[in-house]
């Protein structure tokens, strides 16, 4: 089953487009990064997912079909919007109480643990909560009603190092534990290197890149090589080339048992590393099936 | 190599049983109390110094109204005094501004701040449906400030009752059409669900709350004046009389005019007339008598005299009006029409949620 599923997709505010052309097919089981500049759609693509916005363009569905904001959606998925809006003037158990109320599912008990757990008092307003406890308070009340799918927009932008470790554990411990698909967007790459094995990069309102980690990692690798041969080297999508004084290093879709030319060297790259060239050059693509990918060759190699 | 196998759970109904409506009742209570118990505590307080006021009002007009005989001097102190009370009527424009209190203050805000403050991407994204929410919070909220506002109308229409009574002995009668309407009968609590209706759509297209106060006040006062000054009078075919020199004090007169020989005849050419027709027929009185009570009547008796005369000689007084005998169905209507506004209003606003994209 795909968690979500997009074709076509786009999106417009006005007259410009805040995704377009957005063809995704995320399946389950995954802790799913959405990568991307500020203002690339990726809260616009949760947005849609969620049913908080309609498109503009194409069509989504998730959860195997169902489409966004219906009840049988909305049954399974659980979205914590960004920056956790909460009623300021509710008391943590009141925010229980009010979600327990609005759901066919509420796990009380699992709920009032984890706010144990946490230290984050029952009686306390929402409002007069630290950042960190307001963002765990809003993942325990998704997590309660013990989602299929759980959506977070940047979850760990407005949290100091340690709340963000926490509050990561949490995800990955409801993945391990419940099978929860998870999908969550951030420009913090490196907290994601730790937590996600699916990657979906977005820039420019259009999907860049969408795939396993494992895979990705494994079809990109790092060649190094002077600088005065990277002519020869355009047989393989290049992906970014970055040029020093006497050595060249290049980015391409690779494997390791690809041939490396004479006086090159091959290494595989790590997931900020790829996530970061391609958002370097917007124009590379890597996406799955053929057919949407493009050969993408600076300027620079054609010349 | 084994893949990944994930916990499934059994595959849930597509169709699956909606959260039951009931569980709302909490959290519209929860999240409106205040500003419900703001609304009681509000309108309680009209209510205790209405009801206060109005005890000393009724015994006065009863004291008044029994004394005998009605010249002696005795009922002349108790008719002044029950006619000094007048200023009671002010309070009736006062109260007139109850209905768009509540609804910029209980209405507007529903989804207003929800939209403000970035929660509806919590209430909304939650399983029991956003459409589902807007209708459960809107509704009872809109029942009860209803009927809130309907139980201070009946203090209204009893508090009042010594100056709009048949008959009433001492102050100037006016049409219960035309005075007060909108405080009694049913029109009083169809305008509050018509302003909460009107705050409550407000506050989603706007999506501010203080701008959304100012909006709903804003519409309601132009819908009030707008219906006062305008569509009240067409509710039912206006009567139209010819040379009705006496129409009934009750009587909500909409227009008069005058024609001869089929023209309209203009008013200033008419006072004119009747002025130099009136100086001519009325005896010089002098200016000491002038305030007696028979002075009064002669006077009377001369205009009608000078009616008489002009309809005899080719002058015709037209009269429209609305007869007071009408002012229960007048309620039905405005009632009606308001109900099925606020009902359209609310329909709106749940679509809006439904449709619009955030």
């Amino acid at each position: 089953m795909n968690v979500i599923e997009a074709s076509g997709l786009g999106k417009r505010y006005g007259s410009t487009w805040a995704l377009r052309e957005c063809a995704l097919a995320i399946p389950a089981g995954h802790v799913a990064a959405l990568v991307g500049p500020n203002g690339a759609g990726k809260t616009t693509l949760l947005n849609l997912a969620v049913g908080l916005a309609t498109p503009s363009a194409g069509e989504v569905t998730v959860l195997g079909g169902r489409p966004p904001g219906s009840p049988a959606a909305l049954d399974g998925i659980a979205f914590v919007a960004q920056d956790t809006p909460m009623y300021k003037n509710l008391s943590a158990a009141d925010m229980l109480h009010l979600t327990r109320n609005l759901n066919r599912r509420f796990d009380q008990r699992y709920a009032e643990d984890r706010l144990a757990e946490l230290g984050i008092p029952l009686k306390r307003k929402a409002g007069k909560l630290s950042g960190g406890q307001q963002a765990q308070l809003a993942l325990t009340l998704a997590l309660a009603r013990r989602p299929r799918l759980l959506l977070l927009d940047e979850p760990v932008a407005m949290l100091d190092p340690i709340a963000r470790h926490d509050f990561m554990a949490t995800v990955l411990t409801a993945m391990a534990d419940d099978g929860v698909s998870v999908l969550l967007s951030s420009h913090v790459l490196a907290e994601l290197e730790r937590v996600a094995d699916y990657l979906i990069l977005v820039s420019r309102g259009r999907v860049q890149v969408a795939g396993e980690v494992e895979d990705l990692l494994a079809s990109h690798r790092m060649l190094t090589g002077p600088a005065a041969e990277v002519g020869r080297y355009a047989r393989r999508p290049v992906v970014r080339l970055s040029r020093g004084e006497a050595q060249a290093h290049l980015l391409v879709r690779a494997t390791a048992d690809d041939p490396v030319p004479p006086g090159w060297e091959t290494h595989p790259v790590g997931l900020e590393e790829l996530a970061l060239a391609y958002l370097r050059d917007p124009a590379a693509a890597a996406l799955p099936g053929p057919a949407r990918i493009r050969s993408a060759e600076p300027s620079e190699l054609t010349r | 190599m084994t893949t990944l196998t994930v916990a499934a759970r059994p595959e849930e109904n597509v169709t699956l049983r909606p959260v039951p409506w009931r569980r709302m009742a909490w959290v519209t209570w929860r999240q409106h109390r205040i500003a419900l118990t703001a609304v009681a505590v509000f309108l309680g307080a009209l209510a205790v110094s209405l009801w206060r006021v109005g005890i000393g009002l009724h015994h006065a007009y009863a004291a008044a109204a029994a004394c005998r005989p009605a010249t002696s001097p005795l009922c002349d102190q108790l008719q002044t005094s029950f006619t000094r009370m007048d200023g009671f009527l002010v309070n009736g424009y006062v109260l007139q501004a109850v209905p768009a209190l509540i609804g910029a203050f209980a209405g507007a805000p529903v989804l207003a701040r929800e939209l403000e403050t970035g929660t509806f991407r919590y209430a909304w994204t939650q399983g029991f449906g956003r459409w589902r929410w807007t209708l459960a919070k809107l509704v009872p909220l809109a029942i009860v400030v209803t009927a809130a506002a309907g139980a201070l109308s009946v203090l209204c229409s009893w508090y009042y009752r010594p100056y709009l009574t048949t008959g009433n002995l001492f102050l100037p009668e006016e049409s219960p059409l035309a005075n007060l309407f909108v405080l009694r009968g049913v029109a009083f609590a169809a305008w509050t669900l018509a302003a909460f209706a009107i705050g409550a759509l407000a506050g989603m297209l706007i999506r501010r709350v203080v701008p959304a106060m100012a909006a709903t006040l804003a519409a309601y006062i132009g819908l009030a004046f707008a219906t006062g000054l305008y569509l009240r009078e067409h509710y039912l075919p206006q009567v139209v009389v010819k040379n009705l020199f006496n129409p009934p004090s009750s009587a909500w007169i909409i227009s008069q005019w005058w024609t001869r020989g089929g023209a309209t005849v203009s008013q200033s050419t008419m006072n004119q007339v009747m002025n130099s027709m009136f100086d001519r027929t009325m005896p010089v009185v002098h200016a000491a008598a002038a305030k007696s009570f028979g002075v009064k009547a002669q006077k009377h008796q001369t205009y009608l005299d000078t009616l008489h005369y002009l309809t005899q000689h080719g002058y015709t007084e037209w009269v429209r009006y609305q007869p007071a005998s009408r002012f229960w169905p007048f309620q039905w209507i405005e009632g009606g029409w308001l109900l099925a506004l606020s009902v359209l209003l609310i329909a709106a606003t749940v679509w809006l949620v439904r449709r619009r994209a955030a």
